[in-house]
């Protein structure tokens, strides 16, 4: 019916790896948004393989509140975005060091 | 672990194995894309490609109603917002490539390496003691299916959890209003004389965020002044910015 979980734990895994070289790595804060996306995918995928393998739904469930929960950060993230923004003209998390000593 | 994942991996197909190497082929190429394109709007456009091979991922594993909220929200509002931004703030230039940390980002590929080496190994070593199976309920009964079972324990067990999304949802939308409103009123002109003294006390940038601030056009105003301030590149003028402030300030405060 499907394949074994571990390959899709195994690709989670890379994912969320990818992710945080992302976030490690870029410097617009745009795209180091889009990269925590890429992560919380990953735990999704996580939920919904460990879901199946266990034959429960809770996983599902839990993803479920996932997706709210990522739906309200990226709007709130996106709105902090875009007040920096109007303050510095700048998108890039380097050039937010007011508050550096 | 092994047993489980034998257990699973004893009813697999060709087709689903097709499937999974086509769809995790998309998902890999469209985060490597997130993370490589130097363009937001290409980054976003490999979300997309990304969020859809992980659609596929949920379907294939029988949890069909995840992956039309996938799409729905994530392809379809989540990524949208993100274009929406990028084009309203108009960010949509290449990034520099210039990093102020040279050691991050061979050390950041370092670290990640060392984490998932860790992961992959801990997994394999690993024995898998979880706990009791089914804490929740089946994913499906011969009379029920999965959507359905999900939308059953949703409505049942995590009926306050499901009610406490909504007032969450109503605090993040009020949240981005607030963020995103154009401040008004007397405090307005303060914090603008502030941005000016920051931004060097370039005229000709302080008339166009003053002319920013006092309303006008929604559309055209903005664009012209941050256009004029971040013509520089990512990174000029905010830099230079940066470099007048530690600078100006102390002469001030004295005078």
């Amino acid at each position: 019916m499907s394949l074994g979980g571990g390959w899709y734990l195994a690709l989670a895994a890379v994912l969320f790896a990818i992710g945080t070289l992302g976030v490690l790595v870029r410097r617009n804060v745009l795209v180091m948004f889009m990269c925590i996306e890429l992560m919380l995918n990953a735990a999704n995928l996580t939920l919904v393989t460990f879901s199946r393998m266990l034959g429960d739904i809770g996983g599902q469930v839990l993803v479920f509140f996932v997706l709210v929960v990522a739906a309200a950060e990226v709007v709130v993230g996106l709105g902090i975005v875009v007040a920096i923004f109007r303050r510095r003209a700048s998108a890039t998390a380097d050039d937010l060091h007011s508050l550096k000593g | 672990m092994t047993e489980l994942v034998a257990f699973a991996a004893a009813r697999a197909t060709v087709p689903d194995v097709v499937t999974f190497v086509i769809s995790a082929a998309l998902v890999l190429a469209g985060a490597a894309g997130v993370v490589l394109s130097r363009n937001p709007v290409h980054a976003a456009l490999s979300l997309v490609m990304t969020l859809l091979g992980i659609a596929v991922l949920f379907v294939e594993e029988d949890a069909n109603f995840i992956a039309a909220v996938q799409v729905i929200v994530y392809a379809g509002a989540i990524v949208v917002l993100f274009l929406f931004v990028i084009m309203f703030l108009g960010v949509d230039r290449e990034e520099s490539l210039r990093d102020p940390l040279p050691a991050q980002r061979p050390l950041a590929l370092v670290l990640v390496v060392v984490a998932i080496g860790g992961v992959v190994a801990l997994a394999a070593t690993a024995h898998w003691t979880t706990g009791a199976h089914r804490v929740v309920g089946p994913i499906s009964t011969p009379h029920r299916s999965e959507v359905a079972q999900l939308g059953v324990e949703l409505f049942t067990k995590y009926l306050y959890a499901f009610e406490a999304t909504a007032g969450l949802l109503v605090i993040a939308v009020v949240g981005a209003v607030v963020l995103a409103r154009r401040p008004s009123g007397p405090l307005d002109d303060d914090g603008d004389q502030t941005a000016d003294v920051e931004l060097g006390g370039d005229p000709q940038l302080g008339a166009d965020r003053r002319g920013v601030a006092s309303g006008g056009e929604p559309g055209a105003v903005p664009d012209d002044g941050f256009g004029a301030a971040a013509d520089g590149g990512p990174g000029g003028a905010p830099d230079d910015a940066s470099g007048v402030t530690p600078g100006n300030v102390p002469e001030e405060v004295p005078t």
